[in-house]
């Protein structure tokens, strides 16, 4: 890195052979990144002040400008606000839920005395790698109210049978636990490397000043993770403001009572279903500034951590 | 004495939690080899009374799967071929080529890693529409033939490998091209086969938008068939199973014989980034 930067400086714009393969190696990929990524998002953008519907669909000419009012229509939508509940309830319960189980498994898999590592480290991993369409239809039999394995278990510690996925008091957990099983895998592999990469003179020291464990953790190992937590935060909250598959798959519909309707599913039904797509990216819009409100406030909290 | 406690303690510990991981898988493959209704009885069986394969035959017979499968696999090599191709080259010219405007544009590209996917989705069905794209392999491949991700990881890769070897190269009179494909793609081989694990899983394991585009069920991908199949099968439990361990399956087996270089990709500028 340091040495492509040094040379980068007499010759920044580089030789003209030089300058056009550079443009000859970039073109197909940025050229399609543009075309089928950005050029869409600036359009959704478009779509979002119109009234594009079904009428729309069949013959352009039926398609109006409506400035806001799409977003007007959504903000005072019971739905779309029952939507953004589910969502932010399972990101904000689900996301640091994930992140604590995945840090205390990495810290085990970590621990000095810990054997078979690589073993523990691959079944934790396995379900990350899985297809959540196929694991969340396994759950959902698993969360049967009568056969399921769940509910057989929880009977053998004096809980009555829950209706997991058909009780809206339920049917949220339901998912929110699947997506933990699912996801915190992923987040313990970032939290290792994080733990590997603290060096060991510094428990050395801590020990010898006679630091209890706890003291250690708290002291040591939290403070040098600062960086690792604010990472694993902002892409477990981006992953989980986009809940889609699993309540798609488990409760469809939206779930007992709208439970589990998410945001990304309330752009699907309006867009994809019933064709209101100018309204659709409009919710896609409102999706977008949360997740980027979300990364901004824990890039901010970090920020404030570190000074 | 303390100490071995707490040894044991963790130990305990990891292993039930790993016995919890493991389970829904295990009960998956277990429950597609129950005879018809054996799955759903109360008590539960963990694991069948007589194997059977039925359901296996099923799959690819009454439920046409076996196309499904075809077009998951046509896909996702498709995917990974052409985004692999095209990622590598944008990634090296960021890495390894002087270009005015380089970083400024490899920090737009960077900024537009946090825009959601979802927000590109309903133009883009509209544009493959209108190109006759809709319900198409295409039209599935196209969106995810270059990554920014994808482009991301070669260029960390790539800027790690010394810029005499471009010189020497060019210095015998190496093109442009050739320097790519015949110098640096062999160094780079390490974060190819990363990337292309990754771009495989992911696109195996794709639902939304494969959902989307594709309208006709000779075109669907597992997971969209499968999404399908369970309103109508809701009641054939080890169907329904036997046709997750076969979506399943093949990425596990995947992961499980490269998962060193999968692992390594995962952390590529998280901890020092």
């Amino acid at each position: 890195m340091k040495r492509s930067d040094a040379r980068a400086i007499p010759l920044m714009s580089g030789t003209q052979p030089e300058r056009r393969a550079a443009l000859l190696f970039l073109a197909p990929a940025l050229g399609l990144i543009l075309v089928f990524f950005l050029l869409p998002v600036v359009a959704a953008l478009f779509l979002s002040i119109t009234d594009f519907d079904l009428y729309a669909l069949g013959d352009t000419d039926n398609i109006r400008m409506v400035a806001f009012q799409n977003y007007g229509r959504l903000l005072s939508s019971a739905v779309f606000w029952t939507a953004m509940r589910n969502t932010l309830v399972f990101a904000a319960v689900g996301g640091p839920l994930t992140v604590v189980i995945a840090l205390t498994a990495a810290i085990l898999v970590n621990a000095k005395t810990t054997r078979f590592k690589g073993l523990f480290r691959t079944i934790f991993f396995a379900p990350v790698v899985t297809t959540l369409v196929a694991v969340a239809i396994v759950w959902r039999f698993l969360y049967h109210p009568k056969f399921g394995l769940i509910n057989e278990v929880l009977g053998w510690f004096g809980v009555g049978a829950v209706d997991w996925l058909g009780d809206p008091r339920f049917a949220m957990a339901a998912i929110i636990i699947l997506a933990i099983w699912k996801n915190f895998g992923y987040t313990m592999i970032i939290f290792l490397a994080g733990l590997q990469s603290i060096p060991e003179e510094l428990y050395e020291a801590a020990r010898i000043d006679g630091a209890s464990a706890w003291k250690q953790f708290r002291h040591i190992t939290i403070p040098m993770l600062g960086p690792t937590f604010a990472l694993v935060g902002i892409i477990t909250a981006i992953g989980y403001l986009q809940l889609f598959a699993e309540p798609y798959v488990m409760t469809p519909n939206g779930g007992p009572l709208n439970s589990t309707l998410s945001v990304v599913m309330y752009m699907y039904q309006e867009g994809f279903k019933w064709w209101n797509m100018g309204y659709a990216a409009a919710v896609a819009f409102v999706l977008f500034l949360v997740i980027a409100a979300s990364s901004l406030v824990q890039l901010q909290l970090q920020r404030m951590r570190r000074a | 004495m303390r100490n071995r406690g707490g040894t044991i303690a963790i130990h305990v510990v990891l292993i039930v939690a790993a016995i919890l991981t493991v389970l829904p898988l295990v009960w998956m493959v277990s429950a597609s080899l129950m005879p018809t209704g054996q799955a759903i009885t109360d008590p539960p069986h963990l694991f069948p009374t007589q194997i059977t394969f039925e359901h296996y035959r099923e799959l690819f017979t009454r439920l046409n799967l076996g196309r499904s499968f075809f077009n998951t696999l046509l896909i996702a090599l498709s995917v990974t071929v052409l985004s692999l191709f095209f990622n590598s080259m944008a990634g090296y010219a960021f890495a390894k080529l002087r270009f005015r405007g380089r970083e400024r544009i490899f920090a737009v590209l960077l900024a537009a890693l946090a825009i959601p996917v979802q927000v590109a989705m309903l133009p883009l069905f509209l544009m493959l529409k209108s190109m006759h794209m809709v319900n198409t392999y295409w039209g599935v491949i196209i969106p995810g033939m270059a990554s920014i991700f994808g482009i991301f990881l070669v260029r960390q890769f790539m800027l790690t490998l010394p810029d005499e070897l471009l010189d020497a190269a060019r210095i015998d009179g190496a093109g442009e091209f050739r320097i790519y494909w015949s110098v640096i793609m062999p160094l780079a081989r390490p974060i190819l086969v990363t990337l292309a694990i990754f771009t495989f899983m992911g696109s195996w394991n794709d639902f939304m938008w494969p959902l989307i585009v594709l309208s006709d069920d000779s075109r669907y991908t597992l997971p969209v068939a499968m999404a399908n199949l369970v309103g109508e099968h809701a009641q054939d439990v080890e169907l329904m199973m036997a046709s997750a361990v076969l979506t399943v399956l093949p990425v596990l087996v995947l992961f499980l014989a490269l998962q060193r270089q999968y692992i390594a990709g995962l952390t590529v500028g998280s901890v020092k980034g």
